[in-house]
């Protein structure tokens, strides 16, 4: 192994990306746009949900209710006929449906419980399972208060305090962006090292620094250092002045020790670049297997929805991907403040996992290159 | 052609040419590398777009884009390049096939036409190999029968026979002017840098540095020079500046008692591809200081030869010393005295003529201090300090090819393995290399092992080895050589060997086939050129483009079933339920009351309960490592206070890392503590709460169970089939590009909607598979019924794929490399698909840029469509509504397609 050779083979892999002007502007994109619109897009779960009421009984409380809901939560409701209720749920039109029957005060005040239909999109996953039982919810106070009227009713004797912790309003900004960080690391790790080798490749200039003193070994450990640099420090860049400087959001933990674990995700993917670039023939495979993996990276790793919510064989699949490890060292470093204590076994984990991908990837790659021409 | 120039950004590659050719005749265009005669050529095939001037091609104005359109059936091209405008894993006559459908020809036709150029050039046997397996000599035939194909008035011909050995070259120009024979008034124009073919030839321009120095014949040249060569005629035509640096190569005689040690030693070197036997049985033994000539036909094992000696393949039998040392993989030592120079030139041409130099100096670690003076004595050496900052790819072929030769000798190696290191450099730049040669040979006793198919350069060497079909058949020195087959040059004596060697081979080959090439060709023109779309033409590209996706079966494979893995993957695996909430409690009472809370807690299904929290210290760390979710904290007295009525307040920690689970949790446990309470309240104090007094009937519709695989899985299909046809598109016009072959769409009469929608079928019925696998496996595997219209789904989806594979299309059309294209199609759609197309939160939530984004998105309105069609049971009544969005944008993309994608090279 030669320090030299390596740093020398390093800085002309910069240089190439310095000349690829597409390239680096499609970089600082991912890193300073692309941030800023995934966090400032990604919503409150209950954010302008559409909601259609069908008030069939045109009371004083049916009204009363259908102006409890108002942005940002609900879109203002609108009063669709009971005939045109399904077309819109099925047109996606309405998330909601809420159905006042008729007679409903009435029937309320002689004392019985008239039911109130609630018609949910349930393909809309998500919103569904909030914002109905925050419908049910905010039903129950407003009939609550009409009932009571003037004298206060009982205060429920136990008065459950909430508090959420690492964002205590739960705002979405705040997770989109790293999120958003976490992929376009990955995105930009594996493209930047995968296509490098393979257009090395196809020009044959690969062939040529077979012929001289440098080692595979090098060769690799050179495109790992320089691209994973380039993508480092676009993470840091964008970590610092745009989460922290242009959306103003406040990060609980160190962002140095975020870095760090940054760089080992890093040497883990510009790995994994290497690998597929190496295990595939040419640029068109390499596309296709690129696409098919970064999908699960993007998706299952725990970034869009939590992993303890996957089946387990899902989640033991997940288990190798270094994303996975990351993103949870993420949220616990940035959100909720932990320290090396705390993240040193997925550090650990990350690590491991970089290190297997190399000894494999070196394999492969000297393989490979005895192979090739 | 009338005062055209052509400039590349500040470069003046063609300075008010003024010229008049003649029809019906070969004109060749001569000059040194790099002073526009390709540029020239392809502003006369239409390829390159006039900037000034004006041309006038086969009567009328090439300005003019009709005009342009009704002349370029008449006009073929040939690029530079061995089958540069080939396609390598198409066949010889998939490749003609393709070309004769570009121009129209019905089947009959073309088949006639094909076994004519077949036959007449001698490949009939290899109809079937891949075009990038044959031979330099075959690609350039095949290249030409695919130029011929159309019966062109005008045939350009740019640098034919560059990299072709003599046999070949022969024969090939046995070829043209049998051709010309039958097909009398057709125009050849020729550039080339052998000045024996040149003399050949009716007419002669000569070019430097964008003008036109001479026209006439090549007597008329020779007069005026006074000379008796068209080489010297050539140099004599140079600028005096330029001629002053040239003289003669002058080789000393090696000194022959010298007792030298041996530098290559090769014994039985063998090496087979499949059953193909590359190398067989190789001897060789170069001495110390020899210049060693490698010379043979185009695919006969030189290469292969040369790459088992630099140790880069690895010998199939046999064995190889180089220095006295056997040759491994590994041996970093004897690399460091190898300098190598590989056919293709392989710089990078994304580092300047400096850079490539010092990187070179830097791997093979010559000393810092030493470093700098090294590198410009290099670019003084070999006249490299004018284009210092210059990139390779911007320099002519000769220039580069210093470039390579001083990048191979920046280090002083004692041994020097050029592969053709010549080919396609003109007279004068050939004469200063092998001077260089020479002196390196004698003064430095460096051996040179170089591979060329120039005789004047083989006539050189101190020794040369002919190879054919992977033996050596002769070596020795030239002299002898030429002696032993009693033939008058260099030149004779090896097409002999060569053409002994293939009657021996096949037995009765005739290679000069004496029928009249066309004689059976149906005469008079070729069909009225259609001007309009031609679903021919367009054919013709989906062809190739299926022909080569079917050649890359591990491509396919991986878009159909790659999909498919990823389905039952994502269509478990994105799971929007929360539920196994981590929680774990506080209980500083521990009366039967708290308890009764935490145990009402992990009764329900979408908790677990985890050890209980010791204390306030505990409940930090364990909510920091994530490993709880929810904490509860449950105050001493809880129960006693209960009990009286006092108030009370249990704490909830809930994780908001994740907003969403945050806000989810924090219902559960609202809801979970208000069934606490009022039962408590019913049991207990037999009270009823005002609290929760309406019923609130949820129907959870479409997805009653409001279960995650019947939200996500017909989501899944919309992904899908975005980005892999998207990807699988991004790559096909860029791809071209990098690879030289797009010169077909500028020369051919093929119009840009006829290439990019031809290009486009391959991957929409590919698409189309795909989306039928996915329908199956979401019915089959994930029990997600198609409750809606399958007709309206499957044309939804027709529609959509035309628009996912035109994105793709697009990133293809303006991006430059094939790296830039798979970034910019990843985070054109991989990104947004996934955040703003209504995946997971329904885009009338997106705020921002990123509802912008969603609205405009095909992929938003298929999603609906998807997921109404399958969970909704709609069809075309409810649905029609979004197909309108998606049907525009697979418009507007191709629109803009067309209109990015240029019919000329600028």
């Amino acid at each position: 192994m030669c320090i030299a050779n390596i740093t020398q083979l390093g800085l002309k892999e910069l240089r190439s990306l310095a000349f690829d002007p597409i390239m680096l502007v499609l970089i600082a994109y991912v890193f300073t746009l692309d941030i800023y619109v995934a966090a400032t897009v990604m919503p409150e779960t209950l954010l302008n949900a559409p909601i259609g009421i069908v008030d069939e009984d045109r009371s004083p409380l049916s009204r009363r209710i259908a102006d409890a809901f108002y942005p940002p939560k609900f879109q203002s409701p609108s009063l669709v006929s009971i005939g045109n209720a399904d077309l819109g749920l099925d047109q996606g039109t309405y998330t909601f449906i809420l159905d006042i029957p008729p007679d409903f005060e009435r029937d309320l005040l002689a004392g019985r419980r008239p039911p109130v239909q609630l018609n949910v999109d349930a393909t809309r996953m998500t919103q569904a399972f909030t914002g109905s039982s925050y419908i049910d919810a905010m039903v129950n106070t407003e009939v609550g208060t009409f009932l009571r009227h003037d004298a206060p009713g009982a205060v429920p004797p136990v008065d459950l305090a909430l508090r959420i912790a690492f964002n205590p309003s739960l705002e979405q900004p705040w997770f989109g962006a790293v999120m958003q960080i976490i992929n376009n690391v990955t995105i930009l790790s594996i493209i930047l090292t995968g296509a490098a080798l393979i257009r090395e490749r196809e020009r044959g200039t690969i062939e040529h620094l077979l012929v001289m003193p440098v080692e595979p070994f090098e060769i690799m450990i050179a495109k790992i250092w320089s691209m994973g640099l380039v993508v480092l420090l676009a993470c840091g860049f964008s970590v610092i002045a745009v989460v922290q400087g242009a959306l103003q959001i406040p990060i609980e933990g160190s962002v140095l020790l975020f870095l760090f674990g940054a760089a080992i995700n890093v040497f883990a993917t510009t790995t994994l670049g290497i690998f597929l670039g190496t295990v595939t023939r040419s640029m068109q495979q390499f596309g296709i297997l690129m696409i098919l993996t970064l999908i699960p990276l993007m998706v299952l790793s725990g970034g869009m929805t939590p992993q303890e919510s996957m089946p387990l064989v899902v989640q033991w699949v997940m288990a190798v991907a270094p994303t996975t490890h990351f993103v949870n060292l993420a949220q616990a470093i940035l959100y909720r403040g932990a320290g090396f204590a705390i993240v040193w076994p997925q550090l650990l984990d990350l690590l491991a996992i970089g290190m297997t991908l190399f000894c494999l990837t070196l394999w492969y790659f000297r393989r490979a290159m005895r192979k090739m021409s | 052609m009338h005062a055209v120039s052509l400039h590349h950004g500040r470069t003046c590659a063609l300075d008010g040419i003024t010229l008049d050719l003649p029809a019906g005749q070969i004109i060749g265009v001569i000059g040194p590398d790099g002073v526009g005669k390709s540029t020239l050529l392809s502003l006369i095939a239409g390829a390159r777009k006039l900037q000034e001037g004006m041309l006038e091609v086969l009567g009328d104005d090439m300005a003019d884009a009709a005009h342009r359109r009704a002349v370029c059936p008449r006009i073929a091209f040939m690029p530079q390049g061995l089958g540069r405008n080939l396609y390598a894993t198409l066949s010889v006559s998939e490749n003609l096939h393709f070309f004769a459908r570009l121009f129209g020809q019905a089947r009959a036709e073309r088949q006639t036409r094909i076994e004519d150029l077949l036959a007449s050039t001698g490949m009939s046997e290899f109809r079937d190999r891949p075009a990038g397996k044959l031979s330099g000599g075959m690609k350039q035939k095949l290249g030409l029968c695919c130029s011929l194909i159309h019966d062109p008035d005008l045939l350009i011909l740019d640098e034919p026979t560059t990299g072709v050995d003599p046999l070949s070259r022969v024969q090939f120009w046995e070829l043209i002017s049998r051709i010309r024979l039958t097909r009398n008034g057709m125009s050849v124009i020729v550039a080339t840098a052998y000045m024996e073919e040149a003399a050949g030839f009716d007419m002669l321009v000569t070019m430097n540095a964008g003008h036109v120095l001479s026209v006439g014949t090549a007597k008329e040249l020779l007069d005026r020079t006074r000379t008796r060569s068209l080489e010297n005629a050539f140099i004599a035509m140079m600028p005096a500046a330029e001629r002053r640096t040239h003289h003669d190569v002058v080789i000393a005689a090696r000194p022959a008692d010298v007792a030298a040690d041996v530098v290559i030693e090769a014994r039985g070197l063998t090496m087979r591809f499949g059953d193909f036997t590359a190398v067989d049985h190789v001897d060789l033994s170069i001495a110390r200081g020899e210049i060693f000539g490698f010379l043979g036909s185009n695919g006969c094992g030189k290469t292969t030869t040369m790459k088992m000696l630099t140790g880069l393949l690895a010998a199939g039998s046999g064995e190889a010393w180089l220095f006295g040392e056997r040759v491994t993989g590994g041996n970093l030592a004897v690399r460091r005295r190898v300098g190598y120079m590989s056919q293709g030139f392989s710089l990078y041409s994304e580092l300047s003529v400096l850079q490539n130099l010092t990187l070179q100096a830097r791997l093979f670690a010559l000393p810092r201090s030493a470093l700098a003076a090294r590198v410009s004595e290099m670019l003084h050496r070999f006249e490299l300090d004018h284009v210092a900052d210059a990139m390779p790819d911007d320099l002519p072929l000769g220039v580069r090819q210093r470039l390579s030769l001083a990048v191979a000798m920046v280090h002083s190696p004692d041994l020097l393995i050029l592969d053709e290191p010549t080919s396609g450099v003109d007279p004068i730049a050939r004469d200063m290399f092998w001077q260089m040669m020479a002196d390196l040979s004698r003064h430095d006793n460096v051996t040179i092992f170089i591979s060329t198919h120039f005789m004047n350069e083989a006539a050189r060497c101190d020794r040369i080895s002919l190879m054919n079909a992977g033996r050596v058949l002769v070596c020795d020195t030239p002299a002898a050589v030429t002696a032993s087959r009693r033939a008058k040059t260099l030149e004779e004596a090896f097409i002999g060997y060569l053409r002994d060697a293939a009657r021996g081979e096949t037995g009765t080959v005739n290679l000069s086939v004496s029928r009249p090439a066309a004689a059976t060709r149906p005469r008079g023109r070729v069909a009225e050129t259609w001007h309009g779309f031609s679903l021919r033409r367009m054919w013709s590209y989906t062809l190739r483009e299926t022909l080569e996706l079917a050649r890359d079966p591990i491509r396919g494979t991986l878009a159909l079933f790659g999909t498919v893995m990823l389905m039952l993957i994502l269509g478990y695996g994105l799971n929007l339920d929360v539920n196994n909430v981590r929680f774990a409690v506080l209980d500083s009472d521990n009366s039967m009351l708290s308890r009764d809370y935490a145990l009402n807690l992990a009764g329900s299904a979408y908790f677990v309960q985890q050890t209980p929290i010791v204390d306030a210290a505990d409940l930090d760390h364990r909510m920091r490592s994530g490993e709880l979710n929810l904490a509860i904290e449950l105050p001493p007295g809880f129960g006693r206070d209960l009990d009286r009525g006092a108030p009370v307040a249990v704490g909830a920690w809930i994780d908001g890392a994740n907003p969403q689970r945050g806000e989810t949790i924090q219902s559960y446990v609202q809801a979970m503590q208000l069934g606490w309470l009022s039962g408590m309240a019913r049991d207990r104090l037999g009270m009823r709460l005002a609290f929760g007094s309406v019923n609130v009937q949820i129907r959870f519709r479409y997805n009653p169970d409001v279960v995650s695989v019947v939200a996500m899985v017909p989501a899944m299909i919309p992904l899908l089939l975005l980005l892999i046809p998207a990807m699988l598109t991004a790559l096909s016009v860029v791809r071209e590009k990098e690879l030289g072959s797009i010169i077909n769409l500028y020369v051919t009469p093929v119009t840009r909607s006829e290439f990019l929608i031809g290009k486009q079928i391959p991957y929409l019925v590919l698409g189309m598979v795909n989306f039928i696998l996915l329908t199956i496996l979401a019915t089959a595997v994930f029990d997600v019924t198609l409750s809606g219209s399958l007709a309206f789904l499957f044309a939804a989806s027709f529609v959509f794929i035309l628009s996912s594979t035109g994105i793709g299309l697009l990133m293809s059309t303006f991006t430059r490399s094939q790296a830039a294209a798979i970034l910019a199609t990843t985070i054109g759609t991989l990104v947004p698909a996934i955040q703003y197309a209504g995946l997971i939160n329904p885009v009338s939530s997106l705020t921002g840029v990123g509802a912008l984004i969603g609205g405009i998105l095909p992929v938003t309105y298929f999603l609906v469509i998807a997921r109404g069609a399958f969970s909704k049971a709609l069809g075309f009544g409810a649905l029609w509504p979004d197909l309108l969005p998606i049907t525009a944008s697979a418009v507007v993309l191709m629109v803009l397609c067309i209109l990015l994608l240029k019919k000329q090279e600028k």
